[in-house]
């Protein structure tokens, strides 16, 4: 435990050096929440009784996301790995006395974290201190508090071992770039990135909220303004719990395959 | 012209050396550009308008600046890749030869891989006029060819605008991404449905206005001034006042080494 823990520790430290020039990622953070809360904001205006959420709970929505971008973003920061899958640096990686799996994903959860301590709170700041419609509410009640600090660390570990799946499907293709493409158009969408998932019509979305994507960031993100409770908040929670296992099980599994197959090409 | 020409069927033969690894680029951009859509249409199937405009109104917004984007980063990718370029001392390289710079920037790096997003806007075009009750007339048709020219060249000087801020600091700058990129993004609804301080922001700051909210306006009828139709026009303004800006720069360029 201690060594996963190290690699933690590294990749976190590492990350917090990279990343105190971003400011300027910090405005487009901002501004892309803001125009996303005004254009959601047209939309209520045009018909409030088709508007599936409060309008408040969908800017908190918002502004976590915003907030918590790095933290649940699928694929796109993590370059190292797919390099030494391509360069071949993963026979490094191999020579190491440790899983490979579990290395990977304690670094992965590492790094996440470190870019998003550095970028979230500036962008929780701001959107706490936004006037009143577009202000980010404090979470409705201790309970939904402590709820979405325990489906934050589900959503995070759903999301990573999602990640650690397609990783391990690079060592199966020459190109990782068109697989990690494909799979980005589907996560954003089935996650709830792009809209809110209770914006999605009926059939679809029943079907949708089963999938491992639903338990990634619409379940913290909804329990926290109140959005998402009762009954209906146990099921996501027990289902997120479930793709957690699910996926690290697969993940590993097939994991221990490909290092058995693995074939470096240079390096 | 015929340079260009040139760099073009070179780039499209050293593509199709790896044609696989191409082609899963090309379907997962388009998958991506397309899950947007998917998203606007669920979108709409709740809601029956926002501010006034259709669905269909909007999905002729949202292709027109797909468009415009991918066109614009197809022959623009250039500008987007400049500031690694000047890192490695490639610029310098460019410079020695006696061709127009632009040129040789725009052609050796021409990026076929924007067919992906291309083909989401072409078919949300298709949709979103097969929706709409316009009633179409000649004029409307040049609208909507100046709506997507105008755009693709606003971007164009976004990006050369862009590059440019890499004469004078070597870092690459993030800024004209929110412009670029959000506009892309956000661009998908009229901007009057921003409000008031968005719309004055992208009217007399960067002119998206020009090239989105007045021609569609037109282009949907819901105003008779045919004026608006030739607003995209003033785009040029904006291009020369960019390419005056790369001009400057250009001279105060100093190589950084290889």
């Amino acid at each position: 435990m201690k060594k996963y823990y190290s690699f933690f520790r590294l990749r976190f430290q590492s990350g917090l050096q990279y990343r105190m020039a971003s400011l300027t990622a910090l405005t487009t953070q901002f501004m892309w929440g803001l125009m996303e809360c005004l254009a959601f904001k047209a939309l209520w205006e045009s018909d409030i009784t088709a508007f599936p959420m409060e309008y408040s709970a969908l800017v908190s929505y918002i502004w976590l996301r915003q907030a918590f971008f790095t933290l649940f973003n699928t694929l796109s920061t993590d370059n190292d790995i797919f390099n030494m899958i391509v360069d071949g640096g993963i026979s490094y990686e191999l020579c190491r006395p440790i899983s490979l799996y579990s290395m990977w994903f304690s670094r992965n959860i590492g790094g996440r974290l470190a870019q998003a301590t550095l970028r979230s709170i500036p962008v929780l700041c701001v959107s706490f201190l936004m006037p009143s419609p577009f202000q980010l509410r404090l979470p409705i009640n201790l309970n939904a508090f402590l709820l979405f600090i325990i489906t934050m660390v589900l959503g995070l570990g759903v999301t990573v071992a999602f990640c650690m799946l397609v990783y391990i499907l690079c060592f199966f293709t020459i190109s990782p770039q068109g697989l990690r493409m494909v799979m980005t158009g589907a996560v954003e969408l089935l996650s709830g990135d792009l809209i809110p998932l209770p914006f999605i019509p009926e059939p679809f979305r029943s079907v949708i909220e089963l999938l491992p994507f639903a338990s990634m960031i619409n379940v913290p993100f909804r329990i926290y303004s109140g959005d998402l409770a009762g009954s209906e908040m146990i099921h996501a929670i027990i289902l997120q719990a479930f793709w957690l296992v699910v996926l690290i099980l697969i993940g590993s599994l097939i994991c221990k395959n490909a290092e058995k197959k693995v074939v470096v090409q240079g390096g | 012209m015929k340079l260009y020409c040139k760099y073009i069927s070179a780039i499209l033969k050293s593509t199709m050396e790896y044609k696989l690894s191409f082609f899963l680029m090309v379907i997962g951009r388009f998958l991506i550009s397309f899950s947007e859509f998917i998203a606007l249409s669920f979108l709409f199937s709740g809601f029956t308008q926002i501010k006034g405009y259709t669905y269909s109104d909007i999905l002729l917004c949202f292709s027109v600046m797909q468009m415009s984007f991918a066109i614009a980063e197809c022959i623009g990718r250039g500008f987007k890749v400049f500031s690694s370029m000047v890192k490695r001392g490639e610029f310098d390289r460019i410079l020695l030869r006696p061709r127009s710079t632009i040129l040789q920037l725009l052609g050796m790096r021409f990026d076929l891989g924007r067919i992906g997003p291309l083909a989401t806007a072409i078919i949300t075009l298709i949709i979103g006029v097969r929706k709409s009750q316009i009633l179409w007339n000649t004029g409307r048709i040049i609208t909507l060819f100046f709506m997507i020219s105008g755009g693709t060249l606003l971007f164009l000087s976004l990006f050369m605008f862009g590059a440019t801020f890499c004469f004078f600091s070597i870092e690459e700058t993030e800024l004209t991404n929110v412009l670029t990129y959000g506009a892309k993004e956000h661009g998908k609804y009229p901007i009057d449905v921003y409000g008031k301080g968005i719309m004055r922001f992208c009217t007399y700051i960067i002119p998206y206005t020009l090239i989105q909210y007045y021609p569609l306006l037109y282009l949907l009828g819901k105003t008779d001034n045919w004026l608006y139709a030739l607003y995209p026009f003033s785009v040029v303004f904006f291009l020369l006042l960019c390419y005056g800006f790369w001009r400057l720069g250009l001279r105060n360029y100093k190589s950084c080494g290889a």
